[in-house]
């Protein structure tokens, strides 16, 4: 009799400790979810507020004045292009590199992890590199510089989209376009980018959503500018450094602007980040 | 012929300049690190290992030790990795064993965008929601309750105005929950069915099933995965720098103000002037370099090519 008691005490353990899990793991959710929701919600409580047509139309006002984030949030549309275009170039021919020509060898797979460890590695630090590059030796702050720190954060991100995408692609593809007698390059550019180019933009699309909301790196790069400018040699406007100076301020004008500005970013980023995955699931499914 | 010719040559010329980037990027990495290490080296070397033990701040004085933010960094990232990891952890349980089918997508797919937003929106909530209702809520009845000369009375000691060490942790905690959070949960869903099936098979309870076979099966991977969240909170800059109040002290306790190595960076760099100042701040960034990238480097060896962002 002893042995079934035990037997039954031994289950009545088993299932207390399971459901006392069960409702750990369900209120652990609840509440990661309710926090991410609350932030969210205010988000869009004090973001919505500042949010008006003057907002896209005027540049960033004086304390004080009415005005709006056009120079800053064209200035940041122009970084984040400019920062496309050298990491989307960089990017396509190191993950092409790293898919088609290395070997496996030590330098390709030193290549793989430093790109690894730089997906992640704090923006601040990029920022401090491209100011020892670019901001000291030409003697200015400059959009060059933001747009150079900006890069340097994309590429890695669409060198690796590139890679797996590249090494997803059938062996008969590369083996048709050989027995073709097409040149290798011809080959990896006419047929594996094109079969690989949903991939290589979902890669983009991720990277530019990564990028469009980095502070940090353009503190001490492409500082900021009241005024709108597209001079590459010069400050530019940003709406993140923008956010970051009008929220720290006294004035509630500029914080009313700040927040109006993260909301922006906020939605840009949900948005780009839902479109990956609407496109990556259309994907799947043909 | 021509075209033959031009097409010989065009092979070898891409076939270079694909190498040429992904040298590029590698270059990056090791310009990064050396022109840190260059750009540190006056500080480094006048204070020698007083930048790593005082905590004198003074760019009046031109003298600088890093004491401070270099406490405050590993302070935050471990306490918010305390915070997080648990909660992390149970989500990502919750989302591959108990969650209705229905809710599974929805509520995966709601943790993976929300890994995505921008850390400065994370700051500014931290600083115009959470930290007043923090410091109204939390801090000062905790202030209030724990006896001055106890041990609770150390570690609770501070300003109560929402902002310092603690709130900057707990900021940091919200940002990287989603992403290791998402993460685990895509290392618990790489487990084959029958794994799972089978333990479930000889009559094991799901908490069984998790400690004994899911936990141990992904247990390399996993602790990369933490890794890599920690990572990211060593290097965060614009979450913490909202809310950490900014003080280049030690901070006394949980409640004090103080500062991370990239809050310190984020605020002075641009302005600083003097040389000694820029190569103090370069000296941090580097040493920052350092950490991040050995927690890094452990990470992506554990975790494997192909998981994580």
């Amino acid at each position: 009799m002893s042995g079934f008691t035990g037997i039954f005490d031994r289950r009545g353990r088993r299932r207390l400790a399971n459901a006392t899990f069960v409702i750990v793991c369900t209120l652990a959710t609840v509440v990661a979810l309710v926090v991410l929701a609350i932030i969210l919600a205010s988000l869009l409580r004090k973001g919505i507020g500042g949010l008006d047509l003057a907002v896209f139309t005027e540049d960033t006002p004086p304390p004080g004045a009415p005005g709006g984030l056009r120079n800053a949030l064209l200035g940041s549309l122009f970084l984040c292009s400019a920062a496309m275009t050298i990491a989307v170039t960089v990017g396509m021919l190191a993950g092409t590199w790293l898919a088609e020509y290395s070997t496996d060898n030590w330098y390709a797979k030193t290549v793989r992890f430093i790109n690894d460890v730089l997906l992640s590695a704090p923006s601040i630090l990029v920022g401090l590199f491209v100011y020892v590059i670019a901001v000291r030796p030409l003697h200015s702050f400059s959009a060059l510089a933001g747009a150079l720190a900006l890069a340097l954060i994309a590429a890695p991100i669409v060198t690796r989209a590139t890679e797996d995408v590249l090494r997803l692609q059938p062996r008969a593809l590369r083996e048709a376009g050989a027995g073709l007698g097409t040149p290798i390059w011809i080959t990896i550019r006419r047929i594996l980018w094109k079969a690989s180019a949903g991939g290589i933009i979902t890669g983009a699309l991720l990277a530019f959503a990564r990028i469009s909301g980095e502070t940090a790196p353009l503190l001490f790069t492409s500082l900021n500018n009241q005024f709108f400018s597209l001079n590459l040699l010069k400050p530019i406007a940003n709406l993140p450094v923008t956010i970051f100076s009008f929220a720290l301020s006294p004035y509630e004008d500029w914080q009313r602007l700040a927040w109006a500005g993260s909301l922006l970013i906020a939605f840009t980023v949900l948005s780009i980040n839902t479109l990956v995955r609407i496109l990556a699931s259309k994907r799947r499914r043909t | 012929m021509l075209a033959q010719a031009r097409g010989a040559l065009a092979e070898p010329f891409f076939r270079y300049a694909c190498g040429a980037a992904a040298t590029a990027l590698l270059c990056a990495m090791g310009g990064l690190c050396i022109l840190l290490a260059i750009g540190g080296w006056p500080a480094l070397s006048t204070f020698g290992l007083s930048f790593f033990t005082s905590t004198t701040w003074n760019p009046v004085t031109d003298v600088y030790g890093g004491a401070g933010p270099i406490l405050g960094t590993l302070i935050t990232s471990v306490v918010a990795l305390l915070i997080a990891l648990p909660l992390a952890f149970f989500t990502a349980v919750f989302l591959t064993e108990f969650c209705p089918q229905f809710l599974r997508r929805p509520i995966g797919i709601a943790v993976e965008l929300l890994a995505g937003i921008p850390s400065i929106v994370y700051g500014m909530w931290g600083l115009f929601v959470f930290a007043p209702v923090f410091a109204k809520y939390v801090e000062a009845p905790l202030m209030a309750w724990a006896a001055p000369d106890s041990i609770w009375g150390k570690i609770f000691t501070g300003i109560p105005n929402g902002s310092g060490v603690f709130t900057a942790s707990i900021i940091l905690a919200i940002m990287i929950l989603p992403y290791i959070a998402a993460t685990l949960r895509e290392l618990f869903l790489s487990i084959p069915p029958r794994v799972r099936e089978s333990a479930y098979g000889m009559g094991c309870t799901p908490l069984e099933v998790v400690w004994s076979v899911i936990v141990p099966y992904v247990r390399r991977s996993a602790i990369g995965a933490v890794m890599l969240g920690l990572g990211r909170a060593l290097g965060e800059t614009m979450a913490v720098t909202f809310v950490i109040g900014n003080s280049h002290r030690l901070p006394r306790g949980l409640f004090d103000s103080g500062a991370t190595i990239s809050s310190i960076i984020a605020n002075e760099f641009a302005e600083a002037t003097s040389p000694m100042h820029i190569s103090a701040l370069l000296a941090l960034g580097f040493l920052l370099f350092l950490i991040t990238f050995a927690v890094l480097a452990i990470a992506r060896a554990l975790l494997g090519h192909g998981h994580g962002t």
